[in-house]
């Protein structure tokens, strides 16, 4: 780990102004992500701006939407009365992710920035464009198990590892944002980006900019949503393919609704457009599902040790699908 | 004090390993109560101290850098920024290291414990991919590895053997598999199995594992002018030292090394560089230094369980006799090491055939040196074997354990030596009784629940009895009734200061609150190594010599004044707290009574354990038999283990509770190796790319159902105390057990580890 200073900053202006015009400098949420990091060598930081203090409000709006700070817990957002009667998928995302531990730490600002868990990406020996770009990347034929089926690039195949954003993504959440040009918003669809030929360059944030909350618009239909990850192991471990979706039938069986949103296929949480429209005013049944999901998945190309993921997602849809119908089969 | 040592001898009343029996095979006392650990408290105050928490005045903390090819040379190695870097103590590499001889591989000599026998941090040259290139001491922890982070090396790469793939077209013969013979042929194995009734020829391949125990590889080490102070985490304390003497040039009585507690051993605690290199920096820096790897630092280099590849091929009549037993293969190994994974040793003691070709090679890999990882062999050789046999019963249309019923030889099926005390089948029975066997059904895809399909496996667990010779024992009482065992051997988690207090309690006839055990330091009585499942039966050799000179010495002190006058030692007992006629209750002295008669204030005894007589006449091993549920999700392809059992015959349990953990202990290291455990090693560039606890997956919690142990509990009669050792046989057949239980919930046979769900969908 570098040597680093410490900042403790008492609100989102005050961290803004102790990071200006730094490129070195990082702000700090529950530094799960970004300790790793450091210790590794992979971010070295001269600044640390803590952005703990900033609010954590978990906040119900007028219109049935929520406001949530960025400095909130991930294990509060998780454990928060309306996340999980309103947006129950939002809940179950959390939840499935990190551990207890980790999750008490993790902050929501902190989540929805945290990089890829390639293994390439970590260790300084590797070829990697994400760390060192024009380096090349050795994951692309290597180990890359967990890497993306969908919207890859040739200088990068990392997947983006948050199990919340997958939700968020689905929810169709609000990014609010500020910086030293001033405060703006971004959906969180918009806010990660493909890797393209740069993917050291992960988000849309301009340098300085903070996220300082993250707002959910109202969706009814959401109380009907539910979140599945599929991984090598029970708990613990990144997801291979998750699944958030929310589902809205009406009297006849025909999809009236739908949200749905990938985890562990791209570089970004990957909301799945081309299965949503496929299913609206389709029969909510499995035949409808299958076909969403080949939708989906059509554009996907597997790598050496990924590619039973395409298949994989599209089960994983069909099951969520199926279930979110009360059809377990 | 009076001190007696003697060796083993044959006078009445001694035990004389395969000729008479331990004394005290049936009485029991405090040995197989529940007893908790008595080091628990300790541990969870934080008061036992580890090895990476001893303070010293002036320490510096130690960091290493490690190379990043494969094999070739150092053209340039910068260390200006990491010595300008704040608070360092010191920079060594290769060119400022002091000269050191080079260890010499475990098993070449009795003092040897080198992993590999590279020198170390000697030359330019690189090994593998990972070695360390610096050492950097600094005044704080942080400071040493932000120092390492800047040495920068520059490399002239050789070609380099990181592919198995390559390397198994030039396969090396071994001399010898740990002694025994690398081939086995007993008639013409291949021309049986083509002739036999039904066939079962298959490869099944197991991936490189690496050691994860819990306390990372630590030693603080301080030298006194030319004495050596070591506090270690180790499980072969007296080798560790010697070793050191020998690369130092040092008496061997000037280096100590202690280890009393260590937070997980599996075999991977043992010497590596990092106690050689923290030895030579604290001399070249004058000051004492601590290390302690880090995870990664554990990865690169600590060796782990090499990968494996073999062909298990069976034949058999129709009614389930075995006519050909094959098992052969390859394992991936070094020149610099000695650790073959002898995967072929269960198929030379399990079934009977009439036919039996065993033989196994390596595969000559430029890497780090592979070592010992809990069940070495036994526990990816059982995972071949045993899935084949299922295979076997499958296609004979026979249970599984009613086939294992008829290939039950009477003797040893390699050796012919009689067995000592196998009770397999029995505990097949046992197990199948609790479990619920018969409600398997013996066709695939019978049972499911919603998309979870449900199947249960089994298999056999198997592991040989040791009993290393070379340990000594000291007894010490005291006026006041107070007993002390002292042995410089190891407790690593397992519980072996609390077995063996219940040893000593039992053995002497004193209550478990008199009892003390020393262990852990090389100051102590030479010890034998934790390793092998071998130490309880070796510190049982050594205590039983011990005891026989105590009880003689007290003899002789009683005198004829006492009511044991005249009697020997093959005519009394231990026995509340003194001595006593076996046949006449009234022929008693207690030993306070005997010591206060003869003015002593203590007696001490010491003896080294007679030579392992009893494994070159007899078949020694333990049993098991493993059950396994699984549920498999018909959609993804997840893998749950939803119930386990483990029935076991492994002689006498000394501690009904540390055993149970033992065993469930090595279950579930075993569910890790069926389903999780994987290194991934980069055939590229030779480097393990998974080298933390995030990316490469032991089973955490919820990967673990209620496990379920039975055991026999049947005395070996050959073994002292009765007890076989219990460390490795837990992990061995759980790999076959969930494999074969994966069968049968969905008819798909594994035979690549881990089962990951990909290979199920």
């Amino acid at each position: 780990m570098n040597p680093f200073t410490y900042e403790r900053a008492s609100d989102a202006s005050a961290a803004i102004e102790l990071a200006k015009g730094n490129a070195a400098a990082r702000y700090l949420g529950g530094g799960t992500n970004l300790v790793d990091l450091m210790r590794e060598t992979v971010e070295r930081p001269d600044m640390l701006v803590d952005v703990t203090g900033l609010p954590r409000g978990i906040e119900p709006r007028a219109d049935g939407g929520l406001l949530i700070g960025a400095a909130a817990t991930n294990t509060a957002l998780a454990a928060d009365s309306h996340v999980r009667r309103h947006y129950p998928l939002l809940a179950r995302a959390i939840l499935a992710g990190a551990s207890a531990q980790i999750r008490n730490m993790a902050t929501v600002g902190g989540n929805i920035l945290q990089r890829t868990r390639c293994r390439y990406f970590y260790d300084n020996a590797a070829a990697c464009n994400k760390r060192q770009p024009g380096a090349g990347c050795d994951a692309r034929d290597g180990f890359n198990r967990y890497h993306a089926i969908l919207g890859a690039s040739p200088a990068c195949v990392a997947t983006h590892p948050s199990d919340m954003c997958v939700a968020l993504a689905a929810l169709d959440a609000t990014v609010h944002l500020d910086g030293p040009t001033g405060p703006r918003s971004i959906a969180l669809a918009e806010l990660h980006r493909l890797p393209g030929d740069r993917p050291d360059i992960e988000t849309e944030l301009k340098p300085g900019e903070l996220i300082t909350a993250v707002e959910l618009p109202p969706l009814p239909f959401a109380r009907r949503s539910t979140y599945r990850k599929v991984r090598d192991r029970a708990s613990y471990a990144f997801a291979l393919v998750s699944v958030a979706a929310a589902l809205d039938i009406d009297d006849g069986g025909v999809v009236r609704n739908v949200r749905l949103a990938l985890g562990g296929v791209a570089h970004k949480p990957w909301r799945a457009s081309a299965a949503e429209a496929a299913l609206k005013g389709r029969p909510a049944n499995a035949e409808s599902f299958r076909a969403a999901a080949e939708a989906e998945l059509a554009a996907a190309t597997g790598l050496r040790d990924n590619a039973f993921k395409i298949e994989l997602a599209k089960r994983t849809i069909v099951a969520v699908l199926g279930e979110l119908t009360g059809d377990d089969a | 004090m009076s001190m007696q040592s003697e060796s083993a001898n044959t006078r009445p009343g001694r035990w004389q390993p395969a000729v008479t029996q331990d004394p005290m095979l049936h009485k029991h006392g405090a040995l197989g109560q529940p007893v908790s650990r008595i080091d628990g408290p300790l541990k969870v105050q934080g008061k036992a101290r580890f090895a990476a928490e001893f303070p010293y005045d002036g320490l510096c903390y130690a960091a290493l850098a490690f190379s990043t090819i494969a094999r070739g040379r150092i053209t340039a190695l910068d260390t200006t920024a990491a010595e300008a870097a704040p608070g360092v103590v010191l920079v060594m590499t290769h060119r400022n290291a002091p000269r050191m001889k080079a260890p010499s591989l475990m098993m070449s000599s009795p003092t040897a414990a080198g992993a590999s026998d590279l020198p170390v941090m000697q030359d330019d040259e690189i090994h593998w991919n990972g070695q360390p290139i610096a050492v950097v001491l600094a005044e704080t922890q942080e400071q040493a590895d932000h120092a390492a982070s800047l040495v920068r090396a520059d490399y002239a790469p050789l070609p380099a053997v990181t592919s198995f793939d390559e390397a198994k077209k030039s396969p090396r013969q071994l001399d010898n598999l740990l002694g025994q013979p690398p081939v086995v042929e007993i008639g013409d194995a291949e021309a049986a199995l083509k002739a036999a009734a039904v066939q079962v020829d298959q490869i099944y391949r197991t991936p490189r594992h690496n050691h994860n125990a819990i306390e990372l590889h630590a030693a603080t080490v301080a030298w006194t002018g030319d004495e050596l102070r070591v506090h270690d985490a180790s499980q072969l304390l007296d080798l560790t030292a010697g070793q050191l003497a020998d690369i130092f040039g040092l008496e061997s009585d000037k280096v100590r090394v202690s280890s009393p507690f260590v937070g997980g051993g599996f075999g991977g605690k043992c010497l590596w560089d990092h106690q050689i290199l923290a030895c030579a920096a604290a001399r070249l820096a004058g000051r004492p230094v601590r290390i302690m790897l880090s995870r990664e630092g554990v990865f690169r280099i600590v060796g782990g369980r090499t990968l494996t590849e073999q062909r298990v091929a069976l034949g058999a009549s129709a009614d389930g006799n075995l006519d050909a037993l094959i098992h052969t293969g390859i394992a991936a190994m070094t020149t610099h090491n000695s650790c073959p994974e002898q995967f072929t040793f269960p198929a030379r003691h399990l079934y009977a055939a009439k036919s039996i070709r065993l033989a196994q090679e390596v595969a000559d890999m430029d890497m780090l040196a592979n070592t010992f990882m809990r069940a070495p062999g036994e526990s990816v050789g059982t995972f071949a074997l045993e899935c084949a046999i299922d295979e076997l019963a499958d296609k004979l249309g026979l249970d599984p354990i009613e086939l294992r019923r008829r290939i039950e030889p009477e003797t040893d099926p390699t050796s012919g030596k009689p067995f000592s005390s196998r009770h397999l089948i029995d505990a097949y029975e046992k197990g199948a009784e609790r479990f619920g066997w018969d409600r398997r059904s013996p066709t695939p895809r019978q049972r499911r629940d919603g998309e979870w399909l449900i199947g249960m496996g089994c298999a056999t667990a198997t592991y040989p009895y040791h009993r290393f010779p070379g340990g000594a024992a000291r007894i010490r009482l005291t006026a006041g009734g107070q007993v002390t065992v002292s042995t410089a051997v190891h407790d690593m988690g397992m519980g072996t200061a609390t077995a063996q207090a219940q040893h000593i309690a039992a053995r002497l006839g004193v209550p478990l609150n008199q009892v003390s055990f020393e262990y852990g330091d090389t100051t102590l009585p030479r010890g034998v190594i934790a390793g092998g499942s071998t130490q309880t039966a070796s510190i049982g050799g050594a205590v039983i010599a011990a005891t026989e000179v105590f009880v003689e010495e007290l003899l002789k002190l009683a005198g004829n004044d006492s009511p044991l006058a005249g009697l020997s030692l093959a005519e009394v007992e231990t026995r509340d707290g003194g001595i006593g006629h076996r046949d006449d209750a009234a022929r008693f002295e207690s030993y306070e009574s005997i010591l206060r008669r003869s003015g002593r204030d203590e007696l001490v005894c010491e003896a080294d354990a007679p030579p392992p007589a009893e494994m070159e006449a007899f078949s020694m091993h333990s049993y098991g038999a493993q059950f396994c549920e699984v549920r498999v999700s018909e959609i993804t392809g997840e893998v749950r283990v939803s119930r386990f059992l483990g029935s076991f015959d492994a002689g006498r349990i000394l501690n009904a509770k540390t055993a149970t953990s033992q065993f469930k202990g090595g279950i579930i290291m075993g569910i890790g190796l069926a389903l999780t455990e994987e290194t991934n090693f980069d055939p590229r560039s030779g480097r393990i790319v998974n080298a933390s606890l995030a990316d490469y997956h032991v089973p955490v919690q919820m990967d673990v159902p209620a496990i379920e142990i039975l055991y026999t509990d049947i005395p070996d009669p050959q073994a002292p105390m009765g007890a076989r050792g219990i460390g490795e046989i837990g992990i061995t057949g759980v790999g076959a057990a969930v494999a074969n239980a994966v069968y049968n919930a969905t008819g798909k046979r594994i035979r690549d580890l881990p089962i990951t769900l990909d290979k199920l969908m």
